[in-house]
């Protein structure tokens, strides 16, 4: 595929979506619902539930299987109060020392004039800002769209991995092309520039490992690899090797 | 370069660009007045006859809100490179160096505030509209590292656009690395102070940005995450009056104080003493 057709592949319908994943996955899973603050926003949906025989906390972004779920889970696209009920979320992991996983799968975080009044760029930086300091392990998986800031604010764990043939990008194509050349027409061309694969995110150092396989019994012993792992290191550790991580992209 | 040095050179430049601009008139954008430079920069950039404020430089922004001759920049070298050999990205960043007389898109540094020591970044609207790449993001994380260390408080001024594009994922990831310098910072228990200006948007709205212990503005400046077309487009409609712009924006609960050009450099003082710096 080309990176356009990736970009494509990943928005397209009968994807695997986080559902799949965290019913494929986990065991007993148990939904949780609102931030608190103000609302209950289906475009992420979280809870808890067993990693084989770890309890966990699990974060997705859902876009929804049909015309229906997709209205209810808003397409994928979070408003402020979707990522300021996966930041309690991942609080309460943090006091009952539950590890995370969170589901990336979005085109973007809403864009409407609610979603910016209520504070869309400080729920966002909240995230980043929280999740640097959350002294409990976090990995976060792109499964499908990584869609910009909102995708981002889901994505500061100690790993990040990558679905193969999932994307991430700073800008959609589309809109990168239209904002260079004033057409959306060269889209291709801006897939390919931006180096939003996920095979190029891994050489460039971004994301952390890519996942061949997307089968759920597959990824569950990956993921239980993992979080064993991470769940052996002091927080003090956990917290500097995730701030190196991230410090050390781009410079 | 020893530190005294390096420190008069920083000033030196600043004040030949005082000696370039001094003759020169320029129309306002608002009211179509035309004023002297000298007469607008006497009005801390703001038109004398209708009051709108002209852009300001990031060089100019640090001199109007510190003390005199006592800032000394840091990284000040640190060029972008293209990373991704993005098109025409080579192109952009020699036309920005050219048009904003700066190497990056934000100037870092310490200097002092009504002799108090602080550190101090001020982002540049020129260079290809205040956006963020792997430079700006290192500068940013790099003025935090040091004030941490150094138990300074930081004072930000942003005007962005956002994550520069040309730089792709890497660009985005800055708006994690700096989130993560700032909250260290913040756990040692010292002050970060925003001062947001027009227009502060996407992802430096949605990090540094957004993360102050004290979030202050300059009027009418648009801060938000999405830009006004994006949103336009969602809703279907035109957009609400005030949409975005520092005074809704505070209405909504995310700016603590308006102030205008001539007070902030004695609110900033004021704030640095409220907190015990001295």
């Amino acid at each position: 595929m080309t990176d356009i057709e990736i970009v494509r592949n990943a928005r397209g319908i009968g994807r695997r979506t986080s559902i799949d994943y965290i019913e494929g996955i986990f065991t007993d899973f148990m939904e949780l619902s609102g931030d608190r603050l103000f609302g209950d926003d289906k475009a992420v949906i979280g809870g808890i539930a067993f990693l084989k025989d770890i309890p966990v906390t699990v974060i997705g972004i859902e876009k929804g299987k049909d015309t229906g779920g997709r209205i209810k889970h808003n397409f994928g696209s979070a408003r402020p109060e979707g990522y300021r009920k996966a930041l309690r979320l991942m609080k309460q992991a943090e006091k009952f020392k539950r590890p995370v996983i969170c589901f990336v799968d979005t085109a973007g975080a809403y864009c409407d004039v609610e979603s910016e009044e209520h504070g869309q760029g400080r729920a966002i930086a909240e995230n980043l800002y929280e999740m640097s300091d959350l002294k409990t392990p976090i990995l976060s998986i792109v499964i499908g769209e990584g869609g910009s800031g909102g995708a981002l604010a889901l994505s500061h764990g100690d790993k990040i991995w990558m679905i193969d043939d999932a994307y991430f990008s700073v800008v959609s194509p589309e809109s990168c092309s239209n904002i260079l050349w004033k057409t959306t027409d060269k889209a291709d061309v801006a897939a390919r520039a931006l180096g939003l694969t996920a095979q190029k995110l891994y050489s460039l150092g971004i994301i952390d490992k890519i996942i061949k396989n997307s089968d759920p019994e597959y990824l569950l012993d990956e993921i239980y690899k993992e979080i064993v792992g991470l769940s052996k290191k002091s927080s003090k550790e956990l917290l500097d090797l995730r701030y190196e991580k991230f410090r050390t992209i781009g410079y | 370069m020893d530190l005294k040095k390096l420190f008069l050179k920083a000033n030196n430049e600043l004040e030949s660009e005082n000696i370039r601009t001094r003759s020169r008139r320029i129309t306002c954008k608002k009211c179509q007045t035309l004023s002297s430079v000298s007469k607008i920069r006497k009005n801390n950039f703001v038109c004398p006859s209708c009051g709108y404020y002209f852009p300001v430089r990031a060089r100019r922004r640090i001199l109007m809100l510190t003390d005199k001759r006592s800032f000394l920049e840091f990284d000040g070298d640190m060029e972008s490179r293209n990373i991704l050999d993005f098109p025409e990205y080579d192109e952009k960043l020699k036309a920005a160096r050219e048009k904003s007389r700066e190497k990056e898109g934000v100037i870092c540094g310490e200097a002092l505030i009504g002799g108090i020591k602080t550190c101090i970044f001020a982002m540049d609207g020129n260079f290809m509209m205040g956006s963020m790449g792997a430079v700006v993001g290192e500068k940013i994380t790099r003025l935090f590292e040091y004030a941490t260390k150094n138990n300074l408080p930081v004072i930000g001024v942003t005007v962005s656009g956002g994550a520069r594009m040309q730089e792709g994922m890497i660009s985005l990831m800055q708006m994690s690395k700096v989130s993560a310098a700032v909250k260290r910072h913040s756990n040692s228990g010292l002050l970060y102070i925003v001062l947001l200006t027009n227009p502060t948007t996407g992802g430096v709205d949605a990090s540094f940005a957004m993360l102050g212990d004290i979030t202050l503005s300059e009027p009418g400046a648009r801060v938000g995450f999405a830009g006004p077309r994006v949103v336009e487009k969602t809703l279907k409609t035109s957009l609400p009056e005030g949409f975005q712009k520092a005074e809704r924006v505070k209405e909504c609960g995310f700016i603590d104080l308006i102030v205008e050009r001539h007070e902030q450099k004695e609110i900033l003082e004021r704030l640095l003493k409220l907190h015990g710096y001295n």
